[in-house]
């Protein structure tokens, strides 16, 4: 009986430190291109304010969205695309106050750093000997969904069928390129630098093929911790957060997006 | 049922069937091997065959790749020569399937064997029969509802296979993605009636799939 009731208030007490005592914890969704430059930001974030912890949830924005639709407990989303953010905004989900658009990327095609296959210009992805193209997959991935746009308007969407392969996030494709698993690979410049050993661009696909790859960040409307959540959003905004984002790789948002 | 769906099921289909037969090719030997020869590295066998049914299939994806990814190591060799890899191809979805049915087929096969009497084979031999020919004519003839059992388990296991084949055949509709994968996909695009009616078809498949197997384990028995 003794052994019990000292199990039952040992688990009390964990259960109640594991609650959090004093410690503010905000989760954000975050598309997965942007990995190394929030969890940089994060790092300054939290080191400035002692108390607050901050959990990342990696994953294709796609995915993300559809979480947060499922009412996952989130409290920021950052897209890599506005047509997730769109959506979500449609169906009133996120604040929409505290949406805006924090960076852009560039779209580019790498081949494995060994590879001697002479990529240079988009119909070259046509030759015999590039065997397997990756992409994100288009139903989740906005890599993949700027990418099939731009090879449709490039005309090379249906003849290049078959040699298409699709990854579960832009990152996925860019590891299945740097282990040579395919021969070339539709990621963003920003992805291509995290990988300076295993990948090399080949050719970046004509800015006028795709739409302009805009990031938007808002504060999930069942957010507990708008506060925090805002403040962080701030930091992308701010000089500070640009300075860090440039140095990834990522562009100033185009004037007036959201 | 879309398209996409109808192909899944076919690919599905497919990938157990070939699977299945493959399992049954290799398995049947090695569990007549591990049932009635003492052999050097027997423990070995025994483990690595048991291995993939408690390793997590993510596991045994990761060795999946570096063993037969374009830089792996029976896959270079092989990139080498023919050009060509399994990697995103079926024959991937077929190799990762095949590995992590392999122990079902082999300990249920094992069994079955191990419960055949040993004196009815020992007359084979003092009439004159080979082993290779008591195994095939007397063994596993009478371990066949055994035999049988495993090769419905397998096939089973093999129809819902997904953390490997997802590592070493990737996600392609119309190519790789097998019904498991597509429910996945279904599920993380919200697209609830899609999801549903290929769980509806495997969860029947695989009832009938069971009620055979267990009847015919019965009958083992």
């Amino acid at each position: 009986m003794r052994l019990i009731r000292g199990v039952a208030i040992a688990l009390a007490l964990v259960l109640l430190a594991a609650g959090g005592v004093g410690a503010q914890e905000i989760t954000l969704s975050v598309a997965v291109s942007l990995k190394d430059a929030v969890e940089e930001l994060g790092r300054g974030f939290m080191a400035a304010r002692p108390g607050v912890t901050l959990r990342y949830n990696f994953g294709a924005s796609g995915d993300l969205q559809k979480q947060i639709e499922a009412g996952a407990p989130i409290d920021v989303f950052l897209s890599a695309a506005q047509r997730q953010m769109d959506e979500l905004e449609k169906q009133k989900l996120i604040v929409s106050a505290s949406r805006r658009a924090f960076a852009r990327n560039v779209l580019t095609v790498v081949k494995p750093a060994d590879s001697r296959i002479d990529i240079a210009k988009p119909a070259d992805l046509l030759e015999a000997r590039v065997g397997r193209i990756v992409i994100g997959s288009p139903k989740t991935v906005p890599a993949g969904q700027y990418a099939e746009e731009s090879l449709r308007a490039l005309g090379l969407w249906e003849r290049l069928g078959p040699k298409i392969v699709f990854s579960e996030n832009v990152r996925q494709a860019l590891d299945y390129v740097a282990r040579g698993e395919v021969d070339a690979g539709f990621v963003y410049t920003t992805d291509a630098a995290t990988r300076a050993h295993g990948v090399k661009e080949a050719f970046r696909p004509p800015d006028d093929s795709y739409r302009p790859i805009v990031y938007p960040g808002a504060v999930v409307a069942a957010s507990k911790q708008p506060v925090i959540g805002q403040a962080f959003l701030d930091l992308l905004g701010s000089p500070q957060g640009r300075t860090v984002l440039s140095r990834f790789g990522f562009q100033p948002p185009p004037a007036g997006a959201r | 049922m879309s398209p996409d769906n109808l192909s899944a099921l076919r690919l599905s289909l497919q990938v157990a069937v070939v699977s299945t037969a493959l399992n049954a090719l290799v398995g049947i030997p090695i569990a007549y091997l591990l049932a009635r020869r003492r052999f050097w590295g027997r423990s070995l066998v025994d483990l690595l065959v048991t291995l993939p049914l408690v390793l997590p299939p993510t596991v045994v994806g990761y060795y999946l790749i570096v063993l037969l990814g374009r830089r792996g190591v029976l896959g270079a060799p092989l990139y080498e020569l023919s050009g060509f890899t399994v990697a995103f191809t079926w024959y991937a979805a077929v190799i990762a399937a095949t590995v992590m049915a392999l122990p079902l087929l082999v300990r249920t096969v094992r069994a079955a064997i191990e419960s055949v009497d040993r004196d009815l084979e020992r007359a084979a031999y003092t009439l004159g029969r080979s082993e290779l020919r008591t195994a095939l004519e007397v063994t596993l003839p009478l371990a066949r509802n055994g035999i049988l059992a495993g090769l419905v388990l397998a096939f089973a296991r093999a129809l819902g296979e997904f953390g490997a084949t997802l590592m070493l055949a990737g996600n392609i509709p119309g190519r790789t993605a097998t019904v498991p994968l597509s429910i996945y996909t279904a599920v993380q695009t919200g697209e609830s009636g899609e999801a549903l009616g290929l769980v509806a078809a495997l969860t029947a498949l695989s009832c009938l799939v069971l009620v055979v197997a267990n009847r015919l384990g019965a009958r083992a028995a």
